[in-house]
């Protein structure tokens, strides 16, 4: 586990730097700030894991990353550094590969599956059309896809959900990038689909080289993939570290709470009292007190600092090492 | 896709066949009496009654019916009784001017509609979508009447730039007779000059006739474009990078014209009643001004006829708009195999 902390200028360049980003949205309710204040690191190579409950900011932090910020967004702090280039100022194409979360909405139903994928490759790869074509017939044989030959000339409706996301994995690839971002792929996939695209993808990553930003609510995916965790709370981060650690000792009582949820771990299933609150209307201070079991007086004041821990974990809470009621773990 | 076409003919028969059945019952139990409509004024009863022999109007109805459906199926409309001529031949010269004009029409309306929609929904309660939604409301409300008189006081009467009614100036002649539809007659004989005198003809009926389906299909575009850029697929795109143009132009619009085709199937038939309107205003020798024609005559053999022809277009631009869709969007083409 290499040093997270590339906070001094002589780290090693990290392939996503993701620092003190906030990112806000205008709504009829107000204003939404739906992140504030994340930061992380991605080594070149490295897997990071996003998680969190739905509506923590997973995917509008991952839109963030990928150029494509809905319409009223603002991002009025912090940067994502892309090998050390401001991508928020100006997306990089190409270099990002994306898998979407579901395979049967991500492909526009009325064109060719090859005329899509394509379409990314014509501007953003070097080499003819030819060339491209070549290139994704090999990379359907590297996701294994069915036909790989003929795959190209059909339509989307034409494959199975397993299928399309081989499909959709072979186009992040298609461009060679250094990094891929790849959102819940496998959640609208059955279970004995989701282990085998999961396997392929880390491998096929791996092999060559490549980040991978994943994001995904489920533990057992996460441990399976990433070597390191970014919780993710109501827009902030709540523990960043390596995911056997994060996963085997939790620091953060929110991270503590939720893994006491997950059916796997939890004796007694209790969920977390409250509920994730709305992006316009976040508690001041820590954004979890309101539901935070060993919150004190300080919490609801002060936003926590990231704090880090012995194995270059970071926490933001500074009562981390306090210990959880035992009904609140379940 | 050939059997699926057939198949949609054959069940567009039994609609038909509705069709003359019930415009037969309509137009026989209005309270007007052809056979007193040809004698004329002066005519004595008896006069009248062997009037009303001769065409059979002294049966019973249901078996005028049945002798018309007979007479239909084999293919015989029956003559006018006004003119006597066979109706076939008198509807035969007028339908091509009314398909003209409702092509032209229908052109316009797509062809300037689309964009406007897809502008619109672009800029999603922008000024250009405040003007074209404007522009839509108006389309739909202005009265195809009133807006021809302006449209023929201002460009004909005050600018003089063009025919205020017709199909061609009188002097032209008529181009030789293939199609009927003289722009296209035209063009195939070679004559540029009454090409461009039948498109003179044409621009102000067309325009008034295609108002209200431009801005139901720019409605109809704007609505469909704003649906498809909600999609996963629209935001993926955006992801691999797409050119924005593109993707707004090819990828977004194809999704979004299924429902705008649909609704040109829809649109067909408003388009012909309209005709009626505009071909009166304009003097354009169409089947509008034909049916008008017959309606004041009570010449019902024309009129039945008439109807039947509206129907059958109507039937056939709705197979059509089904290929259109199959052509579009592959899963439809999918269900129809």
């Amino acid at each position: 586990m290499s040093d997270m902390l590339a906070d001094s200028p002589e780290a090693a360049p990290s392939l996503l730097s993701v620092r003190d980003l906030a990112v806000h949205i205008r709504t009829d309710g107000g204003l939404a700030r739906i992140l504030d204040g994340v930061s992380f690191d991605l080594p070149p190579g490295g897997t990071l894991g996003i998680v969190g409950e739905s509506g923590c900011g997973k995917s509008t932090l991952l839109r963030a990353i990928l150029g494509i910020l809905p319409k009223g967004a603002r991002v009025p702090q912090g940067q994502v550094l892309f090998q050390g280039q401001d991508i928020l100022r100006a997306p990089v194409r190409g270099r990002i590969g994306f898998i979407p979360q579901d395979p049967y909405l991500s492909l526009n139903p009325v064109f060719r599956a090859g005329d899509q994928l394509l379409e990314g490759m014509r501007r953003h790869a070097s080499g003819s059309r030819d060339e491209h074509r070549r290139k994704l017939v090999s990379l359907f044989q590297a996701v294994q896809l069915p036909e790989p030959e003929n795959a190209l000339d059909k339509y989307p409706h034409q494959f199975s959900g397993g299928q399309r996301q081989r499909l959709l994995i072979a186009a992040a690839l298609a461009c060679d990038p250094d990094l891929v971002v790849a959102d819940e792929p496998t959640t609208a996939l059955d279970v004995t689909t989701q282990l085998e695209i999961l396997a392929l993808l880390r491998g096929l990553t791996a092999e060559r080289g490549m980040g991978l930003l994943f994001v995904t609510h489920d533990f057992g995916v996460l441990s399976a993939v990433c070597e390191d965790v970014a919780v993710l709370y109501a827009g902030r981060v709540a523990d960043w570290g390596p995911t056997g650690n994060v996963l085997a000792d939790p620091r953060h009582p929110y991270t503590r709470m939720l893994l006491a949820c997950h059916p796997d771990r939890a004796t007694d299933l209790v969920g977390i009292p409250g509920t994730v609150p709305a992006a316009t209307a976040q508690p001041p201070g820590c954004r979890f007190h309101p539901r935070c079991p060993i919150a004190r007086p300080v919490c609801s004041q002060a936003v926590p600092e990231p704090l880090r821990i012995f194995d270059g974990s970071r926490v933001a809470c500074p009562f981390h090492a306090d210990p959880l009621p035992e009904v609140a773990l379940g | 896709m050939a059997r699926y076409v057939l198949r949609r003919i054959l069940l567009a028969l039994p609609a038909l066949l509705g069709l003359v059945l019930l415009t037969f019952v309509l137009v026989r139990v209005v309270p007007a009496d052809p056979a007193a409509m040809l004698a004329g004024d002066a005519a004595t009863p008896a006069q009248i009654a062997e009037i009303r022999a001769r065409y059979g109007l002294d049966q019973p109805l249901w078996q005028q019916a049945v002798t018309h459906v007979r007479q239909v199926l084999t293919g015989d409309l029956g003559s006018s009784i006004f003119s006597g001529r066979p109706v076939v031949e008198e509807i035969g010269f007028r339908l091509p001017a009314t398909l003209e004009l409702t092509f032209v029409a229908l052109l316009l309306s797509v062809v300037l509609g689309v964009p406007l929609g897809l502008l619109a929904a672009l800029d999603h309660n922008g000024p250009v979508d405040q003007i074209v939604r404007l522009l839509s409301v108006g389309g739909l409300a202005i009265a195809g009447f009133w807006l021809a008189i302006m449209l023929q006081l201002v460009f004909s009467m005050e600018l003089d730039l063009l025919p205020l009614r017709g199909r061609m100036d009188v002097a032209l002649g008529n181009p030789p007779r293939f199609s009927g539809l003289f722009l296209l007659d035209s063009l195939l004989a070679g004559r540029f000059d009454m090409a461009g005198n039948a498109l003179k003809h044409l621009v102000l009926p067309a325009v008034t006739l295609c108002l209200p389906g431009l801005a139901s299909i720019a409605r109809f575009t704007r609505s469909g474009v704003l649906e498809t850029l909600q999609k996963d697929f629209v935001l993926y795109a955006r992801a691999a990078g797409y050119s924005p143009f593109r993707l707004a132009t090819i990828y977004v619009l194809r999704n979004a014209v299924t429902v705008t085709v649909t609704q040109v199937g829809l649109l067909f038939g408003a388009l012909i009643s309209g005709a009626v309107a505009v071909e009166a205003i304009f003097d354009w020798p169409g089947l509008g001004t034909y049916a008008v024609q017959a309606i004041l005559a009570a010449d019902y053999k024309a009129l039945l006829a008439v109807t039947l022809v509206v129907g059958v277009v109507y039937a056939v631009v709705n197979v059509l708009v089904d290929v259109v869709q199959a052509l579009v969007d592959p899963r439809v083409a999918e269900q129809l195999k």
